[in-house]
């Protein structure tokens, strides 16, 4: 056998187990409102799938932008605006939110692209403030208070989702849906020349690849899937508020990501999971006031010691002791 | 004269003021961040923390020590710098190698760590800081009304911001410096200690950064969040000057806050928002920055 066949009849076998812990994940995903409390979880769900959309841009990209909050408050407030003061369905609110975010990620996109590097990260910081100006005065947010007692509605004007569990499974499929959106877009070939960028700039210019415009389509995704967490979260909650569009929120979807694993599948998915349930844990007991120090605190510890966060751990221990 | 451009002259010139005043503020701060980004090609995402720290150590010294304002400029920068020196020699320095976006992630969570922790403390409303007895009072210049501290500001900003620029530019050690940006393999091949020069650039770069934050601690009120709004305004900053030049930072960072200063009066809504949209606007002219280098 050569070693090209090895290589590939191992990347079948990596294939093979993701699909195996995908299966493995949808059936926990299926059982666990009946164990766990659903809001919880649709918490969990929409920030992974926050971090997921985040990951495709980080971990496959290279590019690290510090203004995801804004995609995640735009797709908020528009769902949330639509389906109060127009009264769409929530399908069709969480469409209108997702499509704006995708368009602000586009606007971003454009301006940010033209810098690189930690350029990229300020350049995406600074819009992502403006918006967040910009929402604290325009009318249709409701500045401090928010938009609040948005309706969760009826699914295609049918499917009541004011109960908890038809939502989760609401949420499920949503989360189902951008997750494998983000993994069918990592493995095609649009995802393998975005590797390559990452890995090696000016060679894939060299190659004759168009880069600002696959970079510029990564960050049209990555922001319109970062809406569809947005405009999902709002639903759940019933809640669009200021706190999803500052700052703050854009260093927690980044540390989720760290902590779970940058570049990995399953990484962002475990990193939101660990800072939803530490933040909840927390914020109760008599450390709620200490919850950004211990955050800054695993944002240095995770820099300093473990970059491949908790998955990229996990896998470099299975690849040393196991294959 | 007694309407220019529409306003009265006390209004436009109180404006442009504030504006010259925020301005220095600006170019102190994107001054320390470029001097750093130069040498150590990170941004240092606790800059904000570390003006709020200058102002903090001001305002502790005063009131638990009786450290006065004057030994304050000189003191709480040498504190935060050697805080500063401290996490550069412990941690920053492990990161060099690595990608220098991890440099941006460590010195964000370090912010984290030193707000959240004042915030705990002392909550999030401010402290007062009284105006230094000799700098009470003001003059009346005809046009306006010029207090005498917030002249002092300009002035003390100014000397500090040309006092580093002629360092840099003009002596034999900032010759290291600019060696140092340019190649540092070649600097430590000639002899100079490199790591030493980066950990006292680090140092200095904080240092203006608790030193703006103590200028600032009697006309804002010394608050654990005073330096994290400020500092994403000066990202933008950084980015419309780009951060090749010395003198262009300075020059960048008092241009924005004149800007500032007059969209207060002629469009107040938009104030909180023109430097970003001049960042925007200048992206797309001059992708490179006012006075970067880079095609």
């Amino acid at each position: 056998m050569t070693t090209q066949a090895l290589n590939s009849s191992a990347v079948d076998k990596s294939m093979a187990r993701t699909k195996v812990l995908f299966l493995v994940l949808i059936a926990i995903g299926l059982v666990a409102p009946f164990a766990i409390y659903p809001v919880f979880l649709m918490k969990v769900l929409c920030f992974a799938l926050f971090a997921c959309a985040f990951n495709l841009m980080l971990g496959y990209g290279g590019l690290l932008s510090f203004g995801h909050a804004a995609f995640l408050a735009t797709g908020g407030y528009i769902t949330g605006h639509t389906v109060m003061e127009w009264g769409v369905t929530p399908e069709v609110g969480i469409l209108i939110g997702t499509v704006c975010s995708a368009a602000m990620g586009f606007v971003f996109g454009k301006l940010a692209i033209r810098r690189q590097g930690i350029y990229f990260a300020m350049i995406t910081l600074a819009l992502a403030q403006l918006v967040f100006f910009l929402y604290v005065q325009a009318p249709f947010t409701g500045g401090e208070n928010g938009l609040q007692g948005i309706p969760r509605g009826e699914l295609l004007g049918f499917i009541s989702l004011e109960d908890n569990l038809p939502m989760y499974y609401f949420v499920f499929a949503i989360f189902i849906f951008g997750f494998a959106l983000i993994h069918r877009t990592i493995h095609s070939p649009f995802g393998q020349i975005l590797k390559a960028i990452r890995e090696n700039e000016p060679r894939a210019i060299s190659l004759g690849y168009d880069v600002d415009k696959y970079k510029l389509v990564a960050f049209v995704i990555s922001a319109g899937l970062a809406g569809l967490a947005g405009s999902t979260k709002s639903l759940v909650f019933q809640l669009s508020s200021l706190t999803d569009a500052h700052w703050h929120m854009s260093g927690e979807v980044i540390l989720m990501t760290l902590l779970g694993g940058v570049g990995t599948i399953f990484g962002p998915v475990v990193g939101a999971a660990t800072v939803v349930t530490l933040q909840n844990y927390l914020s109760q007991g008599p450390l709620a006031s200490w919850v950004p120090v211990i955050l800054g605190l695993i944002f240095v510890v995770c820099v300093l010691l473990f970059r491949s966060g908790i998955v990229g751990e996990i896998q470099k221990f299975m690849k040393k002791n196991f294959s | 004269m007694a309407e220019l451009l529409g306003f009265p002259p006390q209004v436009l010139f109180g404006q442009l003021l504030i504006g010259l005043i925020n301005g220095s503020f600006y170019a102190l701060l994107s001054l320390g961040l470029a001097i750093i980004f130069g040498l150590l090609n990170i941004i240092n995402f606790a800059h904000g923390a570390q003006y709020m720290l200058g102002a903090f150590v001001a305002w502790l010294g005063l009131n638990f020590l009786g450290v006065n304002y004057w030994v304050s400029l000189l003191l709480a920068p040498l504190v935060v710098a050697a805080i500063g020196i401290a996490l550069e020699k412990t941690m920053l320095r492990r990161l060099y190698k690595e990608d220098h976006l991890y440099g941006l992630l460590l010195t964000f969570g370090l912010a984290l760590i030193i707000e959240g922790s004042f915030i705990h403390f002392f909550g999030v409303s401010g402290q007062p800081y009284s105006v230094p007895q000799a700098l009470t009072g003001g003059n009346n210049l005809g046009f306006m009304f010029l207090p005498t501290y917030r002249a002092w500001i300009i002035v003390a900003s100014l000397i500090i911001c040309f006092g580093t620029w002629y360092m840099i530019e003009r002596t034999k050690l900032g010759s290291y410096l600019r060696a140092g940006t340019e190649n540092p393999q070649l600097l430590q091949a000639f002899g100079i200690n490199v790591p030493l020069l980066i950990t006292l650039t680090y140092g200095y770069g904080v240092a203006l950064a608790a030193f703006a934050g103590v200028l600032a601690a009697p006309i804002y009120s010394v608050s654990p969040v005073m330096g994290s709004n400020l500092l994403i305004v000066v990202f933008a900053v950084v980015v419309i000057g780009g951060m090749g030049s010395i003198m262009g930072a300075i020059v960048t960072g008092l241009l924005m806050g004149l800007i500032e200063g007059l969209t207060k009066v002629f469009y107040p809504e938009a104030s909180t928002t023109v430097i970003f949209l001049v960042m925007i606007i200048v992206l797309l002219v001059r992708p490179a920055g006012l006075f970067g280098k880079e095609a």
